[in-house]
């Protein structure tokens, strides 16, 4: 009896162990589907003038995303010069010169903002500015790169031994330069690292950019302009109902993908074993 | 008190001073960064108020009956978002249901039974599943995978389930159950990566505790694991649940888009976040954007709401996490 009990519970055991295996097979299996659905259906679509050339209207084969291609980079860039000095800066007040009660205060709103759905960035900011732009756009993703930033320059700031900072004391040097040529260089590839991270992340975001960038056929000339983005020509591409449009929707998935994918990889190869916070 | 005047000769002095270090920079270096912590803290009240601003006409127009009936007629300026409140709750909690058990169960594998050279990888890859932007997913969900749950699984759901009103037809295949099955792959990697935290911080004591009286694998995880802890693992699920909440471009574009109640989870339904998306290219002024606006003020409270709750169950442990993905 006992020993028909105990043979029970081992194989209960086993029957778990399995069941945990095939979860963790069937999370993981979404990740190589989509993969490879997207190089299976986009590979053979793109072509050297998917990266030259303007989208071709509605009935004519070819064209390309080029022009959201760019719209895209310059989103980015855009979106990085209202996040990355926001979020750097606050980073380092809330890792060398905060106070308990407004560290948590910051630290709960960025985590607040972080969890903010993407399109609520959108209304908000197309509340804000009048027009749809690339100006726009950028804002809107710039404020969605601040809550990143500066929780990962806060975490990586605090890696920094308190020896570097009490040896600079020492030296005479004033606080200012110590947190800027000594803890922020010191901390620098990690804080590089959450900036790319960052960006990767608002590359790929649509949401926001429906109420802001609008999208745009055409070359934009000037950032007070409605601006196309590679997600959100997707988007449109995706929802047509025009084979040819779908078949490019693939293409562009599959650059998009490609772009984040390799920014993420690259970042965690090259600070690998240095800040082991992000290289896990 | 210097050199001259305790030796008493008259050599002049030799003195080396060092000016101390200035202030002034040190001031402005801080009140610069403190400026722009502050920034932070002025956009979460920004975001309130812009919202809370843009919405007013439809809260004063409409008061409680914007929750409570389901008509959304920009031509007449009448708006109800009933359907979108209950397609938004709907996809999330299923999606959470079919998320959290695999998460479990891969949280579980990962850090009580994985061998070392599959933990790195299997790691890595959850973590790549999570940087996939949402349209990738939706472009993925609407062509590849809604298409062949219409196909296969769906019908055997109704054929051996359907006297559930919830798996009763007739099926769309962009449907509320497509939504909740898309939203479940997007949470999963947070919700995974957020228990497999918590289960790291159980003291080996207590699984050695376990073991030593005789308990199974399973029994150890179960008793010493699981139970120690159930509060992480209900901070990650709210976790998860603020992402499904909120999440607009993969649902927008599997969801269906129609504007129903249906008890049914193969029919069409729409969101909150997925409606805002719909009507972007439609806003005028007025009472129509005021209404979008007040979806976006509901998307904002509840996963305020949601956040604050996760932030309390996963306590300080889950901190730095929370913020990281």
């Amino acid at each position: 009896m006992n020993h028909w009990y105990h043979q029970w519970r081992k194989i209960k055991s086993y029957f778990v162990s399995g069941l945990c295996l095939m979860c963790a097979a069937l999370v993981v299996a979404p990740l190589a589907l989509v993969l490879f659905n997207l190089l299976q259906k986009g590979a053979s679509s793109l072509d050297f003038a998917f990266f030259t050339q303007l989208p071709r209207p509605v009935g004519e084969t070819g064209g390309g995303m080029a022009n959201a291609i760019v719209g895209s980079l310059t989103l980015v860039g855009l979106a990085g010069l209202v996040g990355i000095p926001v979020g750097v800066l606050g980073g380092i007040y809330l890792s060398e010169f905060g106070t308990p009660r407004m560290n948590w205060a910051v630290r709960f709103a960025a985590d607040i903002l972080n969890g903010t759905s993407s399109i609520v960035w959108g209304i908000v900011v197309y509340a804000l500015v009048v027009g749809y732009s690339a100006y726009a756009a950028g804002l809107a993703l710039g404020f969605m790169m601040i809550p990143l930033i500066i929780r990962t320059t806060e975490e990586m700031m605090a890696l920094v031994p308190n020896g570097y900072r009490e040896a600079a004391f020492a030296l005479g040097i004033s606080q200012w330069r110590i947190v800027l040529n000594i803890v922020l260089k010191t901390a620098g590839k990690g804080i590089i690292t959450g900036i790319l991270l960052a960006a990767a992340r608002v590359a790929g975001e649509t949401a926001p950019l429906l109420f802001t960038a609008f999208g745009n056929s055409f070359w934009s000339h000037k950032l007070s302009e409605p601006i196309e983005a590679l997600p959100l020509q997707i988007f449109t591409y995706a929802n047509s109902p025009y084979d040819d449009w779908h078949r490019q929707a693939w293409a562009g998935a599959l650059v998009l993908i490609l772009f984040v994918l390799a920014l993420n990889i690259g970042v965690r190869v090259m600070t690998r074993g240095r800040t082991p916070h992000l290289a896990k | 008190m210097n050199s001259a005047a305790v030796s008493g000769k008259t050599r002049p002095p030799t003195r080396i001073v060092l000016a101390p270090p200035s202030k002034t920079g040190d001031k402005a270096f801080r009140l610069l960064t403190w400026l722009m912590a502050l920034m932070v803290l002025l956009l979460l009240a920004l975001v309130g108020w812009t919202l809370c601003k843009g919405s007013a006409l439809s809260v004063t127009k409409f008061g409680w009956n914007f929750f409570g009936h389901s008509n959304w007629d920009p031509v007449n300026g009448d708006f109800g978002a009933l359907p979108f409140i209950f397609g938004t709750f709907v996809s999330s909690f299923v999606g959470l249901l079919i998320a959290l058990p695999l998460s479990l169960g891969t949280a579980v594998y990962l850090t009580e039974l994985a061998p070392g050279w599959v933990r790195q990888p299997a790691i890595s890859m959850i973590e790549m599943l999570a940087a996939i932007p949402s349209v990738v997913f939706g472009l993925w969900g609407m062509r590849v995978l809604v298409p062949w749950l219409q196909d296969g699984p769906y019908p055997l759901l109704e054929k051996y389930l359907g006297f559930l009103p919830i798996f009763r037809g007739p099926i769309s295949g962009r449907c509320m159950l497509s939504a909740a099955i898309i939203i479940a792959i997007m949470i999963l990697p947070i919700i995974t990566s957020i228990t497999r935290e918590v289960f790291r911080a159980v003291p080996d004591s207590q699984r050695e505790a376990a073991f030593a009286l005789g308990a199974t694998r399973w029994e150890v995880t179960r008793m010493a694991v699981l139970r120690y802890s159930i509060r992480g693992i209900f901070g990650a699920a709210m976790l998860g649940l603020g992402r499904a909440l909120g999440e607009t471009m993969a649902v927008t574009m599997v969801v269906g888009n129609a504007d129903k109640i249906s008890a049914s989870l193969f029919s069409a339904g729409n969101t909150l976040a997925s409606k805002m998306a719909n009507e972007y290219a439609e806003t005028t002024a007025g009472i129509h954007l005021s209404a979008l606006f007040e979806l976006g003020l509901m998307v904002l409270l509840v996963t305020v709401v949601t956040n604050i709750l996760a932030r309390l169950l996963i306590g300080a442990m889950g901190a730095r996490k929370l913020a990281g993905t």
